[in-house]
């Protein structure tokens, strides 16, 4: 087992790390910008090392500062969190080269991964099921006729390079596929420089479920279960909860199975997460998976007592993960609400000092949080500022104490997403658990 | 030192004139005798100290913050330049254990000058002087490791 471990990550995840690996006996290094120097887990690291100015491109993404502050303090192994260069190959490798273990899957399956192209090829050659559509870029309006004929209307046409929501249409019927395609294409030159489409078929009444997985070095896998991502705004997740409430006992089987199908065919070792699409009528299909610790994570730790995190150091230090997929249980339901500084009206984020703060608690209430009274949360970097996870008997209890905990939670000095929250908790499509994924929220 | 014995009251009574505070302190033998009445504080200490009177609020001195090791330095050389690491690494005076180092103090360098070297990644970073002036003080050990920020140098610029 490691000595040392350089957690390259900043704000609840890298407290999220630094606690466990307190609980191994693992000293710990914080490698921190100069914005975050007066941090909570700057604080409790048993080490700390400044590495660079607060802009991120030079402290936290700045991989020759990494390692050197990894050698440095003579650390064995480097853990990234999530986002940051979690999912970044050439660090993996970079790791590998110079000796000190990465805290994650091998860099080869991360670059398989990070291809989306690549990555949907390979879950279909395994035989997991995929969204039908163009297997490249289009070359003009008639493919893209041919093809939606093919897998049937409604489709969607997407920018290759997009993302949130820009460069996207829907397309019902084939007469309005010529000028979607048409105005796709301008949208998508203008917003990311390159007119490249996609299409595929659109799954309406769709689910984002999720299957958390773990493989160690000698090829053993489990599944720890679905989250339920649906709860979404621009494409950013706000509520996860396990189980996913609206899958039959047979779809849920279907989504562990392709999860560990897919899995197997990269050799995946350390935690992974398969995203899936799940259609109104149970039919699913693979989206991607991510190749890091998820934030969402504890909603399965909750569910399963397994701690991921602690998992994957082991995993990384060789050990094997010595249980069964039997020998997972799942009790209960947890939800986990990302409270963001954020205006819960228009989703700006709210930067600025946070001047009073008292977490909730409470039976079944966890809070992941580098909050403090004084903490500043700065514009350089994303705003989440705490996870409240409940666990509970069923769903309803679930939402009830979650309910409870937003409502006794302080946040002074910046804005927070709470009231959303408790808006969306008193929801009546939610709490019937009909909901779906929002449709193109940023469409014309 | 003579045993400290130190009264203080608070009274909306009439005005004490400082004589009248030093009488009461030597009346009673003590050491110290501070008394605030009328918006008019008097504070006696007997002794090698002269009496004060001041009106409140009174000049207490604000607790001095801990200044940095660096900052300290700087203070002692007006207008004192700092030279920072600017990245992670070890620091090495010379580029090799036998070398002369790059500078010693007192040496007097040129703005660009090789004042040391930072290793990253087994990359040695030669570190300049961002201003012609003398070295008054080198803030690192050698072959120590340094941070991003972490103060290496202090140098004083030439006029």
């Amino acid at each position: 087992m490691f000595h040392k471990i350089l957690i390259a990550n900043r704000g609840e995840i890298a407290l999220r790390v630094l606690r466990t690996c307190r609980e191994m006996g693992i000293r710990t290094v914080v490698a921190h910008s100069q914005a975050d120097t007066g941090s909570l887990p700057v604080r409790l690291a048993d080490e700390s090392i400044c590495i660079g100015p607060p802009e991120p491109r030079q402290s936290y993404l700045n991989i020759p500062s990494i390692i050197s502050a990894a050698s440095i303090t003579d650390s064995e192994a480097i853990h990234p969190g999530y986002g940051l260069l979690s999912e970044n190959a050439a660090f993996a490798e970079i790791c590998r080269a110079c000796g000190i273990a990465f805290i994650g899957p091998a860099p080869e399956a991360i670059r398989l991964m990070g291809d989306k192209a690549q990555a949907r090829a390979m879950a279909k050659q395994a035989g997991a099921p995929v969204v039908p559509g163009s297997e490249g870029p289009l070359e003009g309006v008639d493919e893209a006729q041919e093809l939606a004929d093919a897998i049937g209307y409604p489709v969607i046409v997407k920018a290759a390079a997009g993302g949130g929501g820009r460069g996207m249409r829907i397309v019902r019927a084939r007469a309005m596929l010529a000028q979607a395609f048409a105005t796709c294409q301008a949208e998508a030159a203008q917003a990311f420089g390159s007119s490249e489409l996609y299409l595929e078929k659109f799954v309406e009444e769709a689910r984002h479920v999720e299957v958390q997985v773990l493989g160690d070095r000698n090829g053993i896998r489990v599944h720890l279960g679905e989250r339920d991502c649906t709860v979404q705004r621009r494409h950013q997740k706000l509520l996860e909860e396990s189980p996913a409430c609206a899958i039959s006992d047979e779809t849920r089987a279907g989504l562990y199975k392709a999860a560990l199908t897919v899995a197997n065919a990269v050799n995946y070792v350390s935690a992974g997460t398969v995203e899936f699409l799940v259609a109104g009528d149970g039919s699913f299909y693979f989206m991607e998976m991510n190749t890091r610790i998820q934030v969402e994570h504890p909603v399965t730790e909750m569910l399963t007592g397994i701690d991921i995190v602690r998992e994957q150091v082991r995993i990384a230090s060789g050990e094997p993960l010595g249980y069964k997929q039997k020998e997972v249980e799942f009790r209960g339901h947890a939800i986990e609400c990302r409270v963001n500084a954020e205006d819960p009206e228009h989703f700006v984020p709210s930067p600025g000092t946070v001047t009073a703060w008292l977490p909730p608690g409470g039976p079944g209430v966890r809070v992941d949080s580098h909050m403090m009274p004084g903490a500043v949360v700065t514009p350089h970097y994303d705003s989440l500022i705490a996870k409240i996870i409940v666990h509970g008997r069923d769903r309803t209890e679930a939402i009830s104490r979650m309910y409870r905990a937003l409502t006794e939670t302080v946040v002074e000095g910046v804005k927070t997403t709470i009231p959303y929250h408790l808006k969306l908790l008193a929801d009546p499509a939610f709490l019937s658990g009909d909901h779906t994924l929002p449709r193109l929220e940023a469409g014309p | 030192m003579a045993g400290k014995a130190r009264a203080a009251r608070r009274a909306a009574g009439p005005q004490w004139t400082p004589e009248q505070v030093v009488e009461l302190a030597v009346a009673h033998d003590l050491a110290e005798l501070e008394i605030e009445s009328m918006g008019l504080r008097v504070r006696v200490v007997r002794g090698h100290a002269p009496v004060t009177v001041a009106a409140p609020p009174a000049a207490v001195p604000a607790s001095l913050s801990q200044p940095e090791a660096a900052g300290q330095a700087a203070e002692l050389v007006p207008g004192g330049i700092i030279i920072e690491a600017p990245m992670v690494g070890t620091f090495y005076r010379a580029t090799n254990p036998e070398a002369t180092p790059f500078v010693s103090e007192g040496d007097t360098v040129k703005e660009g000058q090789t004042l040391c070297i930072i290793e990253a990644m087994k990359l040695m970073n030669e570190i300049e002087s961002k201003v012609a002036g003398r070295v008054v003080k080198i803030l690192v050990e050698n072959a120590q490791p340094v941070e991003f920020g972490q103060p290496l140098f202090l140098v004083e610029p030439r006029r």
